[in-house]
């Protein structure tokens, strides 16, 4: 029996049309040792992280290298001697759990499932380890908790059955695949709470697989960063977050680092704003998305408005544009209130109000070219001639800094931060006063977020317009509003300029999410979990 | 070689070759077949010989020379057929789709209703009514078939309307018009371009089951299921006649099947199992 | 999970009712009545009038539409134009046999179909798969009397193995239809084959790429337990709607099949009603195929609502 309990050699995974997608990757995993593998997408961690269990997705091939596992060879093993270690030696825990419990089955039952297939339980004795896992992970009612169906409990919760699952064969090793990445902030802390207990009270050995720098320290010894398929840089995880030794990394670590602190000041408030939202309501059947909210937006001013999913903000934005009517209160521009519904509004007021996506691919027609995107606000609003449309789509695409040339491509075949680039370049061709991004940067990947983060700020500088910014992420918050709003519900329940949103005294719910947020220390997690403990005594 | 971009496979060339012939075959019908469309030229069901190379139908026909005039007849109603039940099945589809509510119900559920009734009981209820003239059978298919086209590009459209793209036009003022053409008509054309194969194939074996049955095309026109009825008899007396026409349908509804597999392939993917394992 | 059932049958019922509404329409108020349609085109305005009068066409079209629904589902379908043969008469003994054809053919078809379509999809891209998916494409593109003659040929004429015409009596026993209706019902059976078999494929391969599948590989489950406890029971709703969508098919299959077989069913009724233009029969027909077809639908969404784990297990 060696130390080592997972190696990887020079592993290789290919794409059927020959891709390369992970390119010799080699690592070492001891018993009792957590290493993190971080990167953005399509850096091949999750690949990697299939690979160890020598599983490949259709379309991909495991092409060379060596997997150990207690130092045997198992992509030398037969198809069934295979079988039998995933699960049992090495389990697995995935991004959604929704999606990977089976909707036809009891929780119990799949939980169950695999010490009684592989042979290592009776059913009584897998249903009393089951529950004893229900209870380290704190789920309600422990002893019935296993009789519901995956639909009827919540996402969080779900989430943790996932771990109980992967642990029912009291594997050697468990591959974490960004388990905490589908949940909201405040869930997120204590499901991620949890999973290092569990690790920890069991000596387990884990692939933490996630994007999040800040999240991988909270539970890795060492951290490996990946780009393209390959290994960037391999470390004890204080030495990666402290001392980076390659470029890559340690752009990464700091643009993590300077979302923790509050970079604008908030300018005076102006008399007479350019948006203003006052008691608005709107509803979806008889939930009120929207409830009495009062916001304003003012010239040359970001407004970031934050809250968790199903908080509402998304649906502000969308009552503002008049996508969803609103059932009281009003919405004015330049002082001019705007019709309750988009059908009935004025060219000029539909030009003034402009919208950044979160999902560039779906904002963009995929059967236009980037000039025929840009060009159309500008043919519409302005009634120009096509070459009057062509040198203006030109200036613009300098402006959003993308080739001019990009007129004649099509959208699909840009990168996500370059289509984010075009959607931008869309809205500014309006020549608006208002953007309103909902989530722009959240689909991108950390240095390109940052970059459009960057672009969105020298506009604002260039041009004046104001924005409302909508984001789930309070580090984008602490870097670009001049002010905020936080939305829990439907309602604002605080308001005001950015830093003392920030700063003591907190609206309790404000102080819980600000506190949910991991940052970029190893002890961080630790530290609020031992605070939460000492409150409750 | 490639069509739109991608190389066809081996079977998808065979269904473009099947097809190319056939319509040349129905074009050229004057210039090609041996023999006129209705002459008489020989006793009842000759055997295949050289002056008649699949010998000769129930009234003496050439066999051959009305396979090829047939070509024509039945390719061509089902064709014009088609492309009507896509003008009105994909209008009347966008139109539920981003004109509202209220149209969306109404064409729905006229459309749920006349689905519930199988289209060749439908089919023959109306011909029924009106007789079978060439055009009261194109207009009748037409319509009925329509609703399988409008089922499909209302949903194809449903997914295209809820695309961020297609909001931020609506929300820059653009009329239905321009929305419909411009931002879902071009993503919406790969999927109905297969289903242009497969509703081709539907009315192509549709038409020729009607005149099978007696009630589509009429004599003395030649047309495939038509010559198929004409013939039935010579069946029992082991002669292959009614098979020549029958076996023409076939292949060329297969070449039209090969082509529509191979597009559609070209957008499916793997499913989870042919991982490896 | 009650409510559900219980509103998709009145939504079956209200289907029906506006489906003959549809076919009243079509025959009786669009352009050209029964009797231009019956008496042709050189009949004089005299006639017509007379012969409207007889068929009580002068009456508004409502009271004529309650009238006939009325009579319609409690079995009166009235007098057929052509012999005045009372059509109820003449229309039961034949849906008893076109049931039997199609219940004959769907008692192979659809255990087998199925069957096949689970192995094919299993086996994405093998062999098995292959062969059975170009095997289906063809019985897809040939016409039902294709392969009804190619029997014929083969198994009544060359070899003669089953008779090539089914008429079948009253006092046949039933081993002795089975027999007789041994060619209609393969033709039938290779008909809706195709389709089945593709169509369950299909739906097999959308579950199998589910995230929770690829969970159960990386279980370390065998892939006949993956199968069997993982993705079939959540194939069951689709491939239960795949089934009903075939049967459905197969019943108007039936037309044509009965045709080439001479079987006294109503699709052979029903077409001879309309080569003669009698309108009751056809209404009577088409009536009697459309409740079949709805009935069906109906039954396999119940099935589906039965079998959806989230609706038979509210939150």
């Amino acid at each position: 029996m060696t130390d080592t309990i997972l190696k990887l050699d020079n592993l290789r995974v290919e794409s059927l049309s020959g891709l390369v997608i992970v390119d010799n990757v080699s690592l070492e995993l001891k018993r009792g040792e957590v290493l993190g593998l971080i990167g953005e997408s399509g850096a091949g961690k999750s690949t990697i992280g299939l690979a160890s269990m020598v599983y490949a997705r259709a379309g991909c091939r495991i092409t060379g290298g060596r997997v150990e596992i207690d130092g045997d060879s198992i992509r030398d093993l037969s198809a069934d001697d295979r079988r039998k270690m995933r699960g049992q030696r090495i389990a697995y825990i995935a991004q959604s759990a929704a999606a990977s419990f089976n909707p036809a089955h009891r929780l119990i039952d799949q939980v169950c499932e695999m010490p009684i297939e592989h042979g290592l339980m009776t059913a009584a004795e897998a249903k009393a380890w089951a529950l004893e896992l229900f209870r380290a992970l704190d789920l309600p009612n422990p002893d019935t908790f296993g009789e519901r169906y995956p639909h009827q409990v919540s996402g969080g919760q779900l989430q943790r059955a996932m771990a109980a699952m992967a642990m029912s064969c009291k594997p050697d090793i468990l591959v974490l695949d960004e388990p905490t990445t589908a949940l909201d902030v405040t869930t997120q802390i204590e499901v991620l709470a949890l999973l290092k207990k569990l690790i920890r009270d069991y000596n387990m050995a884990a692939l933490y697989i996630t994007h999040d720098l800040a999240v991988v320290a909270q539970v890795a010894d060492r951290i490996m960063v990946l780009r393209h398929g390959k290994m960037v840089e391999l470390g004890a995880t204080e030495q990666i977050l402290l001392h980076p030794n390659q470029e890559y990394t340690a752009a990464l670590v700091a643009d993590r680092k300077a979302s923790d602190k509050i970079a604008v000041e908030a300018p005076p408030e102006q008399a007479m704003p350019l948006l203003s939202v006052s008691s608005a309501t709107g509803v979806y059947g008889t939930f009120k998305a929207v409830n009495n909210v009062t916001i304003t937006v003012s010239r040359s001013e970001t407004v970031a408005v934050v809250g968790e999913s199903g908080s509402g903000k998304s649906s502000l934005a969308r009552l503002i544009v008049g996508l969803l009517p609103r059932t009281a209160g009003d919405v004015k521009l330049n002082g001019k209130s705007l019709l309750s519904t988009l059908k009935g509004r004025d060219r000029e007021d539909l030009r003034q109000i402009q919208l950044i996506y979160q999902q560039p691919d779906v904002a963009l027609n995929p059967r236009q070219t980037i000039g025929e995107i840009i060009g159309r606000p500008v043919a519409f609003y302005f009634n120009r001639s096509p070459e009057e449309v062509k040198t203006r789509v030109a200036e613009l695409l300098r402006q959003v800094g993308l080739p001019e040339d990009y007129a004649g491509r099509l959208s699909t075949a840009l990168s996500g931060g370059q289509k984010q680039r075009v959607c931008i370049a869309r809205a500014l061709a309006a020549e608006p006063q208002i953007i309103i991004c909902d989530e722009p940067t959240s689909a991108l990947d950390q240095l390109v977020a940052d970059d459009i983060l960057k672009l969105l700020k020298r506009l604002q500088d260039d041009l004046g317009v104001g924005y409302l910014f909508i984001t789930h992420d309070l580090g984008i918050v602490r870097r670009i509003a001049h002010r905020t709003a936080v939305m829990l519900r439907g309602e604002i329940i605080a308001q005001g300029p950015t830093a003392q949103i920030f700063s003591p005294p907190f609206h309790p719910y404000t102080e819980n999410l600000l506190a949910s947020v991991p940052e970029m220390r190893t002890d961080w997690l630790d530290e609020v979990l031992a605070k939460r403990s000492g409150a409750a005594a | 070689m490639r069509i739109f971009g991608y190389k066809p496979s081996l079977s998808a060339w065979i269904g473009i070759l099947i097809i190319a012939i056939f319509l040349i075959i129905a074009i050229f019908a004057d210039w090609i077949a041996p023999f006129p469309e209705e002459e008489t030229v020989s006793a009842t069901w000759d055997s295949p010989s050289a002056d008649y190379l699949l010998g000769t139908d129930n009234i003496g026909r050439d066999m051959l020379s009305r396979l090829i005039f047939g070509a024509r007849m039945t390719i061509g109603v089902a064709l014009v057929t088609t492309i009507l039940s896509f003008i009105l099945g994909t209008v009347t589809g966008f139109l539920a789709a981003v004109g509202g509510q209220v149209i969306d119900q109404a064409l729905s559920r006229l459309v749920d209703v006349m689905l519930s009734i199988p289209l060749l009981i439908f089919a023959l209820i109306i011909l029924s009514m009106f007789g079978s003239s060439i055009p009261t059978l194109i207009i009748t298919i037409a319509v009925l078939d329509s609703t399988r086209v409008f089922r499909l590009s209302r949903a194809v459209a449903m997914n295209l309307v809820v695309m961020e793209y297609v909001e931020v036009a609506r929300l820059r003022g653009e009329g239905l018009w321009w929305v419909m053409r411009r931002e879902i008509l071009p993503n919406a054309l790969p999927p109905m371009i297969s289903e242009f194969g497969l509703r081709f194939c539907f009315n192509f074996l549709f038409v020729a089951g009607l005149s099978f049955l007696g009630l589509g095309i009429q004599p003395p026109f030649a047309d495939w299921g038509g010559m198929v009825r004409d013939n039935a008899k010579a069946i029992s007396f082991g002669l292959p006649a009614p098979l020549w026409p029958a076996f023409a349908i076939a292949i060329m509804t297969v070449g039209v099947n090969l082509v529509v597999d191979w597009i559609l392939s070209i957008n499916s993917r793997p499913s989870g199992a042919s991982a490896e394992m | 999970m009650f409510r559900t059932i219980a509103i998709r049958i009145v939504l079956g019922l209200l289907t029906l009712f506006a489906v003959s509404v549809l076919i009243f329409v079509s025959t009786e108020i669009l352009p050209g009545d029964v009797a231009s349609a019956v008496l042709g085109q050189g009949a004089t305005p005299e006639t017509l009038a007379v012969f409207r009068a007889e068929l009580g066409l002068d009456r508004p079209a409502y009271t004529r539409y309650f009238e006939w629904f009325f009579k319609a589902i409690q079995g009166d379908f009235g007098v057929a134009m052509t012999n005045k043969r009372v059509i109820i008469e003449t229309l039961e003994p034949r849906f008893l046999n076109t049931m039997f054809l199609a219940g004959y053919a769907a008692l192979i078809a659809v255990p087998l179909s199925v069957g096949l379509g689970i192995v094919a999809a299993i086996n994405e891209g093998k062999a098995v798969d292959k062969v059975a998916n170009v095997l289906s494409l063809m019985t897809i593109s040939v016409p039902e009397f294709f392969i009804a003659y190619i029997l014929i040929l083969f198994l009544a004429v060359q070899y003669d193995i089953f008779p090539s015409l089914s008429t079948v009596f009253a006092d046949m026993s039933f081993t002795e239809r089975l027999y007789v209706a041994a060619l209609p019902a393969a033709t039938l059976t290779m008909l809706v084959m195709a389709h089945m078999l593709r169509m369950t494929r299909t739906s097999v391969l959308s579950i199998m790429s589910q995230p929770y599948i690829e969970m159960a590989f990386l279980k370390g489950l065998s892939r006949s337990h993956v199968i069997l406890r993982h993705a079939l029971p959540n194939a069951a709703a689709p491939i239960i709607s795949v089934v009903a969508l075939n049967l459905a098919y197969l019943i108007v299959g039936v037309v044509v099949i009965e045709v080439v077989f001479v079987y006294p069913g109503v699709g052979q009724y029903m077409v001879d009603g309309v080569s003669k233009r009698d309108l009751p029969v056809v209404q009577a027909c088409g009536l009697i195929f459309a409740g079949a077809f709805v009935g069906l639908n109906t039954i396999a969404d119940v099935l589906a609502i039965l079998v959806n784990p989230r609706l038979r297990n509210p939150r």
